[in-house]
Order: C-alpha cells, then structure tokens, then sequence
C-alpha cells in the first residue's frame, strides 16, 4: 500500500473582524439586524412617523408645528370620528363571532373523511387566495342599487316587490360589509381551526364514545378545550385585521351613505389623504393604537392562562 | 463551483446592509428614468375616444416635436387625489397631474407657479371664465393652468316628460318634483347621486343649496350663516323630492352609475356632462327605446330648475398641476403649452363633442356648438357656473377643505337618510365652523 504524500492543511489565523463573529452572541445580534432593520423601516419608521405627525398641524406638503394634542382634542369632538368608532367595533364584534362559528363549523365538517376531500379544503380558500379588492368590486356588483344580482334572485323567487338599498341605506351597507368580511373571512378561520383539529388525538373522542358521551358533549368536553389555543391565536389575528380593515370598505361604500360606515381606517384616508390634513388623519389612526393594544394585551394574557392550564 | 461558506454569506449580508445603509443615508431613492421623461397622470376620459386620440395621435406628434418622451397614465377620476397626497409628501411622482374643481388649493404650496403660462394662454383666447381663475389662482399666482370644463346639465327623456304633460323641461324645483313624482310612479324615476364622488354630488347639492339662499360661508369669508330658514327649507323639499321622485339608490351611487341607469333605462333625468349622450351617439343601435327608437333621438339637456333665490350652476372643473418635486418641470411647462396650442388641442376637444367646454370665451365661436342642437347648452356652461365657496370671489383652502370632505352633498343625504331637517343643517353648521375657525 502507497503511502499518499499528505499535505497538512495550515489554515490563516483568521482576521480579528471575523473572529469576533465566532462569538455566538455578535453573530446572533448580526443574524438578527435583517430582521430589524426590515422591522425599523416599515415598523418602527412608520409608527413614529405617525405619531410625529399627529402632534403637528402638518397638511400634504406643509410640514407645519407642533400643536401638542390638538388634533386628539379635535377628533375626540367630531360626530363622524365617534361614528367611526362605534362602526369599528360593531364590525369588528360581529364579523369575529361569525367568522368564528362558521369557520369551526366548516373545519369540522372539512375535518371528516369524504370523497373530493384535498379538493374542498382547497376550494375553500378561494375567497381568501382572491386579491381583496378585486373580489370586493364582485360585491359591490351583487349590491349594486340598479344592477344587484341579490335583487334579482330574491325578485324573481317572489321574495321582495322592490329592489332592497343594499349600500343606499346606512344599516344595509353596513350588513353588507359585515357580509363580505365575513365571507372572506371565514376561509382563515376554517383552515387555521382544522389544522389544530388534526392534532387532537381520535383516540379522546372514541374513548369518550365508549364510554357514552353524546357528539355535543365530546365536543365541548374534549374538542373545544383542545382546540382553544389555537382558536384564540385565530381570533387574536382576526380582531387585529378586522379593526384596521380598509379595503372592503374603501370599495363598497367609500364610508358612506353620508359617513354611515366609516371605520377608524377608512375615515383617517379621507381626512389625511382626501383633504390632505396629514396630522389628523394620523391622529384618528393612532387613536385605534391604544384600544387595539389593549385587546391584544387582554387575549394574549388569556392565553397564556389557557396553555398553562 | 464557489462553495457556500458562512464567511461568505456574512460578507454578502454585510455589503446587503451596507448598500441600503447608502440609499438611508443620503435620503433618496435611487434615480430611474430620470432627464427628459415627462409623465402626465390623468382621469380615465368618460369620452374613451379622447384617451385614445390622445395616446396614438397628439402624444407621439408632441414627443417629436418637444423632443422629450411622455410617459401617460389614467386612473379613476376619484384616485387622483390619493395619488397627487402621496407623490407630493414622497417627492416623487408624474411631472403633471390633473385635478379637479378646486382641489388645486389644497396643494397651492407644493406646485410650480403657471402664471406666466396661464395668463399667455388667457389673453391668447379672450380670457378665462371665472369659474377658471376662482379654482386656478390662489389670491396671486396660477397654482393651476385649466384644461377644460364638463358642464353639469340635466340629461332627460324627452318622450317621458312629455307623457306626464311636460313637453318642456320643468323650470322650477317645485315642477320638477311635480313632475319627478309622476314619473317615478310609473317606475321612471330621477337618479341622482348623494354620495362621496367628485363629480356629480357637488355639481347638484352646491348648485340646489345656493338656488335657496343658501352660503357655506359668508363673503367675509369668516362667518358661517348656513343655519338659517332658506337652508331648512332646501333641506325639508330635498328630502319630499328625494322620496318621492327619486331613485333612492342614488345615496350609493358614484358618478359612473347615472350613466349606466340612464343607458339602461331605468331612470328619466339625471345631472351629468354630456358622457350619457355621447355614448348613444357612439353606439346609436345599442340603446334602443322602449318604442324602438334609437336613444339618441330621446335625450335633451336642461340647466338645473330655479329656487326662490334664482338658477344656479357649478360645474365639473379640470386643471392641471406640476408638482414642485418634479425634475422636469421645464418640460412639463413645454408640453402644457404645446397641448394648449390651438391646433392641437382642437382635436381633442373635438373629439369630446361638446363634453368638454374649454376654459376660455375663444372657443365660443366654434363650430361644433353648431353641429348638434342637444349639445348646445354646454357651449355657454363656462358663463353660468359658480365654485365652491360662493360668494366668494376665490375657492381657496378652505372651500377645497368642505368640498373633499363632502359636507353639503352630506347635509341632504343625512336629511333623505331619516335625519331632521334642522339637525342635518346644524351638523353641517358645526362641521363648516370647524374648517373655517
């Protein structure tokens, strides 16, 4: 057997630089600052932009003064602000109980074994894979005050005389949006709440079979306990979105009839950027801040409580 | 084959960081297409014909003759706004961007001074309508330079009006409902908007409060008087009117809808520019009457009726800004006034067919106001409109400020929504008191 002539590999004494990245700390702090910098430019950067804003008497391409709470004081006195508020929260409520129902009543549907399984979990996602906007247009036709689809059926079903003022009526557009948030919503919810039912052994709920529990019964024993960290999570995600949503509103009604469905988002548009008061505009978005935080913080510490039960 | 080691993709993610840390650090995005590009935002045209002249024929003879390239875009007219906010508070964006009424006023410290082309263009062509100045000049200078005006008139079915008796429209608001009422009994009503649109809202509530007695503001400019029993008494009508012969979806409607009730015969008047006739010209065996006439034959155009405090009218108005961002505003100032020439800004208001009313007295004289009689009240709409604000002389900051947050056109559509009449007028009282302060 030849002995190979070996090389012995000297490897350069690293420069300091790089050594000092041989630390795990200054490379976790380094692996870290992509993070952070794409946190601080579109986080951070925005957010105390904002409140920068809302303390001056700042409008589009005036940079103005500060004005301390001003503009709080303003929009605290302001009747469309105080409708916008109430409008968010009544959304908010509403669509989450909804969405919450249907999407638990879906994912346990979606959750048994049937034919075309893959193929309906997959369909069920559409409203969610479809761009907002463009599935809102879609609405906004079915609602339409001339043209409505929803009319039309319900008019040749014999169930109304008269067309119905689905977006012309403040209630109506406001069940409208409710509607298609709902809609839209419902997929996230379905799909979030089955992959936490697949992690729930069958095994609990045969047991319980056996032993003579009732299908309601196995389920609020066993199913909905399991499933409530997961199902807080959803609706942790859900109420974040919801109260800041934009869109839906922004087509169909544009926040009217006269003001009728302005969320806190919608409105700070029209202020900020329809009549370019900047400072106001950021002042009604930051007013949202407070409140979201607080629920966020309330179902967060919620829980926590749960897991660690 | 370079092997991937940890060094290397630290070295990367340094020079990554490194390079964004520059673009940080000189506060500027990095420059595309800059030099003699100039890009001009406008409204998608209701006339589509125009956009197109526009695109095949005047833009590449202005490109050839000005030596520069025009990058062109449209949007939905009520995307304007939003687009012109951002690009001013980015400083970056189109080199010309079209607005509309006086929504020039609220960026009056953010674009280039026109003067000098807007009083050449004025003096050139007779002189501006006031409407014009009103929206354009801020107190001193062209903050603007107008392009044109869509005058708002009453486009109705003339063989409608006269089965319920009317063979002339109706000249008064109390006739027009009179009227209205009849026809919407028989499944004919009037579409009219209430809602947040540019167009079509403000040209009917500012116009029908004035016809009262009705001011936002007094011409002190300071005091605000709309509290008062003429304006009630606008609001208690509109809101008779509105039940009774309106199409009451209209408090949805933008300013797309009318044209497609009227197109599709669902509605018997409605105030508009010229878009709806113009399209029954444009596919005159498309929209066929109930009798199997063409559509065309039926349409007519009337000014909105009188109130107590005479006739009154404010029309759609156009302009166009350079924003002060822009880095090729000698360019820009170039293409205005080359679009502006005679000769070539002709064929575009030929191509709107009377849809489009240019500013100035000149174009009084031309033909096309001879061609068809239905588009001869749009010749003059330039004398009769006034703007928001009046009775003041200029429609400043403050107009601009009621006008985009739609307070009048609110005040009626809270009354027809179910408010009392005094407390949609004193909601709007309390709001045009907050601009004004």
């Amino acid at each position: 057997m030849a002995i190979a002539e070996t090389q012995v590999y000297m490897p350069q004494a690293p420069r300091p630089r790089l050594r000092l990245l041989e630390d795990e700390r200054w490379l976790a702090f380094l692996l870290l600052v992509p993070t952070l910098v794409l946190l601080g430019m579109f986080i951070a950067y925005p957010f105390v932009r904002g409140i920068l804003l809302s303390v001056t008497n700042s409008r589009v391409g005036v940079p103005g003064e500060f004005v301390g709470l001003a503009n709080f004081y303003k929009i605290f006195n302001d009747g469309i602000f105080r409708t916008s508020v109430y409008n968010t929260f009544v959304y908010t409520g509403v669509t989450t109980v909804f969405k919450l129902a249907l999407g638990l009543w879906l994912a346990m549907l979606l959750n048994r074994n049937f034919r075309g399984k893959t193929f309906t979990r997959a369909f069920i996602l559409l409203p969610f894979i479809i761009p907002t906007v463009l599935s809102t247009f879609a609405w906004k036709w079915m609602f339409d005050p001339t043209f409505s689809v929803l009319n039309w059926l319900l008019y040749h079903f014999g169930l109304i005389t008269g067309r119905i003022n689905w977006l012309g009526d403040p209630d109506l557009a406001m069940i409208s949006i409710i509607i298609v948030n709902i809609w839209r919503g419902v997929p996230f919810f379905a799909i979030s709440l089955l992959a936490g039912l697949q992690t729930i052994s069958p095994e609990l709920s045969e047991a319980a079979a056996i032993d003579g529990a009732k299908p309601w019964q196995r389920f609020w024993h066993i199913t909905w306990p399991l499933l409530l960290p997961v199902t807080m999570v959803v609706v942790l995600f859900s109420v974040i979105q919801t109260f800041a949503d934009f869109q839906i509103v922004f087509v169909m009604t544009g926040g009217g009839p006269a003001n009728a469905t302005h969320l806190f988002a919608t409105y700070a548009y029209q202020i900020g950027i329809g009549t370019g008061l900047l400072s106001e505009g950021a002042a009604i978005s930051l007013a949202m801040f407070p409140i979201l935080f607080l629920v966020v913080i309330i179902q967060l510490l919620y829980i926590r409580r749960v897991e660690v039960r | 084959m370079t092997r991937v080691t940890r060094r290397n993709v630290l070295k990367s993610g340094t020079a990554l960081v490194g390079g964004m840390a520059g673009i940080l650090a000189t506060g500027r995005a990095p420059a595309f297409a800059q030099g003699t590009t100039v890009h001009w935002l406008r409204w998608n045209d209701f006339v589509p014909a125009s956009d197109q002249l526009l695109r095949k024929e005047l833009l590449p003879a202005a490109e050839k003759t000005l030596g520069i390239k025009i990058n062109f875009e449209t949007v939905n007219g009520n995307d304007l706004q939003p687009r012109i906010t951002s690009a001013i508070q980015s400083g970056a964006g189109p080199d010309i961007i079209m607005l509309f009424n006086n929504h020039p006023q609220i960026y009056s410290e953010s674009v280039v001074d026109l003067s000098e082309l807007g009083s050449s263009m004025g003096n050139a062509e007779d002189g501006y309508y006031d409407l014009c100045k009103s929206n354009t000049v801020d107190g001193q200078k062209f903050i603007a330079l107008p392009w044109t005006i869509v005058g708002a008139m009453i486009a109705y079915r003339k063989s409608w009006f006269d089965e319920v008796g009317s063979p002339t429209f109706p000249d008064t608001w109390e006739k027009y409902r009179e009227v209205g009422k009849k026809l919407k009994a028989m499944g004919r009503p009037i579409g009219q908007t209430l809602g947040h649109t540019f167009g079509d809202a403000p040209t009917f509530s500012y116009p029908y409060m004035w016809s009262w007695g009705g001011s936002e503001i007094e011409k002190d400019g300071k005091t605000v008087k709309i509290n008062k029993k003429e304006v009630v008494d606008s609001v208690k009508f509109m809101t008779a009117f509105w039940k009774e012969a309106h199409d009451e979806g209209g408090l949805a409607w933008d300013d797309t809808n009318n044209n497609r009730a009227f197109l599709s015969q669902t509605i018997c008047a409605t105030l508009n520019g010229a878009s709806i006739y113009i399209e029954s010209l444009r596919n005159p065996d498309k929209y066929i009457t109930e009798k199997g006439a063409q559509l065309k034959t039926d349409i007519q155009h009337a000014p909105l009726p009188k109130g107590p405090a005479g006739q009154f009218a404010m029309h759609t108005f156009f302009s166009h800004v350079i924003p002060n961002y822009s880095k090729n505003q000698a360019g820009a100032k170039e293409f205005l006034k080359w679009i502006h020439t005679k000769a070539n800004y002709e064929p575009w208001f030929v191509s709107q067919k009377g849809f489009a009313t240019p500013p100035t007295h000149a174009w009084e004289k031309h033909k096309l106001w001879d061609e068809d009689k239905v588009m001869a009240p749009f010749k003059v709409a330039g004398l009769l409109g006034q703007t928001p604000g009046y009775p003041l002389s200029s429609s400043g900051k403050k107009p601009a400020e009621v006008l985009t947050k739609y307070i009048i056109t609110d005040m009626y559509a809270k009354a027809v929504q179910g408010m009392a009449a005094e407390d949609a007028v004193k909601w709007a009282e309390g709001e045009l008191t907050k601009v004004y302060a």
